[in-house]
């Protein structure tokens, strides 16, 4: 057990609706379900889900902590806003599903292997190196996620695509060794990390 | 008013008759075949002048019968408003220019048409008077209030503040009823978030300072006689003396009772002193209030931490074991006493388990700010309470998971939101020896009326007292006696004050269309009654039977009795009666019977059939009159005569016209049985009923079954009402016309 984890179970014990109110991007809104099934009626991905929108709120009030924090239900949501459009309590459900994948994957107890999950703990690590997405190392690294012999196997058949875009200037393969950045590096790194603190506070993090 | 009947016929030119119709010989047919002592023709008749022209006559001819031939009853109603003369209209508008075509081929026929409607309001105007009014009115301007909760209050104090003076009679020692044991009511204003205090106080202390407001503590109704605006009651008060007093009209807001927990052992009552219904945590939450302390369990009085509110208990039960319906007002009420708990303290947990979440008016508002306060929603079914020393634990069916075996341990406290059963007093439709419920208590009569009907109120279903649910909620089949708040059908504080100002309302036309020897809805206004020849009545007894209004008592020798002031004027009395001695001043047997013998009936040959159509002039003849004003056509051999009720039908109209030889006769009445729409209730069932048997007598007269046909419209449908008349009038032919003309 992670140590945040293990500290947010000894803060909430079995309140799992008072955790996500309070540590949860857009939480607060849980409690706010009339469980009409809109949302998943709405879903397109819905049938696909192992719990639906609608599910996922009433496992939370009824303090089913552990299903719901490695359930890959909310990976699989693609922000189509369908849901958002249509629900009749106004809760923003995509983004609360944004929040309750982002918060799981903070205790550690996000799927390991999820497709969605590993690709953007990705994007995200490679994006606030320099400020700036390297789309030669994200795409390499993407390749070589289900090991280096997969890896090589992907960029031999990418390598049609690769030469493609060389030949139109769309992809400069001198991006692999040094990669160009933004212009204030540390100010980003700082701002990312203002933004850590701040997040830490209001979500409790600390205590 | 002239001793000497004279007649004038006013025939109208305008809106396009005088293109359409030869009025000149419509002035012909009412002078040599109508025979009346005058006719006029006028190019717009409900002008101004048409109307001088008219009054000028009764003033200065001495006329006492006018036949306006115009349009429609239902239309210039005010114009042709003249209360001093016997008035009938022939409808020549709606009922024939707008129904047919303006055609060569079609001129004759609906000429024809004309001609007949001419007869009849002829024929119809002589065989009728100028009603006179109830002689027996009574002036009483009291209005009685039985029950003293938030009903009867409001009732009391809406009578009390339009300037009638109100008898209050609670059979308790206090006024308030449930509501009074309430901690706090569910929020009647903005921004409905909090509950708030119930009024009750306010209430009760506005009462006490009313002067015209008379309570009776501790009192029942002992007796009930008499007739709007003349009831005598007796009350039955606490020293055992009862005391008589003079009624307008009455006002029943006998409440309920809350289901008998007892019947819900799966729920844990008996089991566990935890399980409360809600009127039990209503208790328990006073008491907490006035001790200034937490809401604590009653079984070892700790602070409860951890409450279950059990929605549906006993409630919208398919089984048949329990209530079948839904209360209505238990979600909010559950959610008002979940707040309570979160007010106090946001700490406990407080779940509701529900099935379907119904929180009328604007509940929706107030569910939000429970879950803004964080009581917890759960859909699910209960199985199960348990209980497991101190507290309990709630198994459910969890709907949305889907799973069976979700459980809520250590509760503290399961509250079940029970139903409403209503205080209706005797079920008068069972068979009187019954006149108990089924554990073998005495049910105790509410009213206790002396009608040959029964003692209360007709119940409608479930046990709830009479209303005619669809179309005019407060009006029940007893006149002069409107029932308001959860005996009529369950519901919460703002609906029964709502009700018992609706019904305080009704109570009072009553009272004052009583004093003016005037009916009462629907037929509000009407000063004729019906009139007995009772030494030609036979005593069989079908006339008090079906008055569905149980105005029609039985003397000491079994003759009807009637009661003007609780009549309707439906006339189902009159369509009831074998021997046809029942008769009102402007509509009886003979005004029918004289226009359908009235009508030219051409010969076998002339392939020109005669359909008599018989409408309810409350839906039918409406939707008639708007399907002409959509210039919808119809058959051109349809002879409609307007009656009050179908219930109003004597079955010797019937005979009569095809005896005379029309091919065949529609009854057109509303909608009947469980959602029934006529407005005198059972009419348009009875008609249908005695339709039924007419078949034997068709038999007789050598007809098909097929000449008579009774149809259940409502006023919306515009477009079947003609098509139902041309699908009939083809029928006509393809059997062929009838056998029995130029008899």
């Amino acid at each position: 057990m992670s140590d945040l984890n293990a500290q947010a179970v000894a803060k909430y014990r079995t309140n799992f609706l008072k955790e996500v109110e309070e540590r949860v991007e857009e939480g607060e809104w849980v409690k706010m379900c009339m469980q009409c099934g809109v949302c998943s009626g709405s879903c397109p991905l819905g049938p696909y889900w192992a719990h639906p929108p609608q599910e996922i709120f009433m496992m939370i009030r009824a303090g089913r902590r552990d299903e719901v924090l490695t359930s890959d239900s909310m990976w699989m949501c693609t922000s189509c806003y369908n849901c958002i459009v249509r629900c009749p309590r106004k809760l923003p459900i995509t983004h609360i599903m944004h929040g309750l994948a982002n918060y799981a994957h903070r205790l550690g107890l996000a799927p390991k292997n999820q497709p969605t999950r590993v690709f953007a703990t990705l994007f995200w690590n490679n994006l606030i190196r320099t400020g700036r997405v390297n789309e030669l190392k994200l795409s390499l690294a993407l390749y070589f996620k289900d090991g280096f012999k997969q890896g090589i196997q992907n960029a031999l058949n990418m390598q049609k695509t690769g030469l493609g875009l060389m030949k139109a200037k769309r992809l400069n393969p001198f991006e692999l060794f040094s990669g160009h950045g933004c212009k204030d590096k540390k100010g980003i790194a700082a701002m990312l990390k203002k933004a850590r603190e701040i997040e830490a506070s209001r979500k409790h993090f600390a205590n | 008013m002239a001793e000497e009947k004279k007649v004038a016929a006013y025939i109208c030119q305008g809106c396009g008759i005088g293109e359409r119709l030869d009025t000149a010989n419509l002035a012909k047919v009412a002078q040599k075949e109508g025979r009346v002592n005058l006719v006029r023709e006028h190019a717009i008749l409900c002008n101004a002048e048409g109307v001088k022209m008219i009054r000028d006559d009764i003033a200065n001819e001495g006329v006492t019968h006018v036949a306006v031939v115009a349009c429609s009853r239902r239309a210039k109603t005010e114009a042709f408003s003249f209360p001093e003369v016997a008035l009938a209209r022939a409808n020549i508008r709606e009922g024939v220019i707008w129904v047919r075509p303006d055609t060569d081929e079609a001129r004759e026929t609906t000429q024809e048409m004309a001609d007949d409607y001419v007869r009849m309001v002829c024929a119809e105007l002589k065989a009728m008077k100028l009603p006179a009014g109830n002689p027996d009115a009574g002036h009483s301007r009291t209005l009685l209030v039985v029950g003293g909760g938030v009903s009867g209050m409001t009732s009391a104090l809406a009578a009390s503040q339009a300037g009638y003076s109100v008898v209050l009679v609670e059979k308790t020692g206090q006024l308030g009823g449930w509501a009074a044991n309430l901690h706090k009511r569910m929020p009647a204003h903005e921004p409905f978030k909090d509950p708030q205090d119930t009024g009750v106080s306010d209430m009760i202390e506005a009462i006490a300072a009313a002067s015209d407001i008379k309570v009776y503590l501790n009192a029942t109704v002992a007796q009930t006689s008499g007739a709007p605006g003349r009831f005598k009651v007796s009350i039955a008060t606490e020293s055992g003396a009862t005391t008589e007093e003079d009624i307008g009209a009455i006002v029943q807001a006998t409440g309920f009772s809350l289901y008998d927990a007892s019947k819900l052992s799966d729920l844990g009552v008996g089991s566990s002193a935890n399980v409360v219904d809600q009127a039990g945590l209503e208790k328990l939450a006073k008491a907490a209030a006035a001790a200034n302390a937490p809401i604590r369990r009653p079984s070892d009085g700790a602070p409860v931490k951890n409450v279950v509110f059990v929605q549906c208990a006993g409630q919208r039960d398919a089984s048949g074991t329990h209530l079948p319906y839904c209360s209505g007002h238990c979600c909010n009420t559950s959610i008002k006493q979940a707040m309570y708990f979160k007010d106090a303290n946001p700490e406990i947990d407080t779940t509701v388990i529900f099935t379907d979440l119904r929180t009328p008016g604007n509940g929706e508002d107030f569910y939000r700010s429970a879950q803004r306060k964080e009581v917890t929603f759960t859909k699910g079914r209960v199985s199960r309470v348990e209980a497991t020393g101190n507290t309990c634990k709630v198994n459910f069916h969890d709907l949305i998971l889907d799973d069976q075996n979700a459980s809520i341990a250590d509760v503290d406290l399961v509250v079940l939101a029970t139903g409403q059963v209503p205080n209706s007093g005797v079920n008068i439709d069972l068979p009187a020896e019954a006149g108990a419920d089924e554990e073998g208590q005495k049910v105790v009569s509410i009213l206790n009326l002396s009608y040959r009907q029964g003692k209360d109120l007709p119940q409608l279903k479930w046990g709830f007292t009479d209303s005619h649910f669809i179309c005019f909620p407060y009006e029940t089949r007893r006149t002069g006696i409107y029932a308001c708040g959860p005996v009529r059908r369950p519901m919460d504080i703002v609906q029964a004050m709502e009700d018992a100002t609706g019904a305080t309302m009704k109570a009072i036309q009553a009272i004052e269309n009583a004093a003016l020897g005037r009916a009462a809805h629907p037929r509000a206004g009407d000063l004729s009654f019906p009139r007995v020849r009772i030494e030609g009545c036979t005593q069989c007894k079908r006339c008090t039977v079906e008055c569905p209004f149980g105005a029609i008592d039985e003397d000491e020798k079994r003759y009807p009795v009637f009661n003007e002031g609780r009549c309707r004027r439906c006339g189902t009395c009159m369509g009831a009666c074998p021997v046809r001695v029942i008769s009102f001043e402007n509509y009886s047997v003979d005004t029918v019977g004289q226009q359908i013998k009235a009508v030219d009936v051409p010969d076998e040959f002339s392939e020109k059939p005669r359909i008599l159509l018989l409408a309810c002039e409350n839906d039918a003849y409406p939707a008639l009159d708007m399907a002409a004003l959509n210039r919808i056509q119809s058959s051109a051999f349809v002879r409609a005569v307007p009656v009050r009720c179908l219930g109003s039908v004597n079955t010797i109209w019937v005979t009569d016209a095809l005896n005379s030889g029309y091919d065949g006769v529609m009854l057109m009445g509303c909608k009947h049985g469980d959602d029934y729409q006529c407005h005198f209730v059972k009419g348009s069932e009875l008609a249908t009923y005695r339709m039924s048997k007419i078949d034997d007598t068709l038999k007789q007269l050598g007809l098909e079954p097929e000449r008579v046909a009774t149809y259940e419209v409502a006023i919306t449908d515009i477009e079947r009402v003609p098509q139902l008349i041309n699908d009939y009038a083809a029928k006509i032919e393809e059997i062929g016309l009838s056998p029995m003309k130029g008899f």
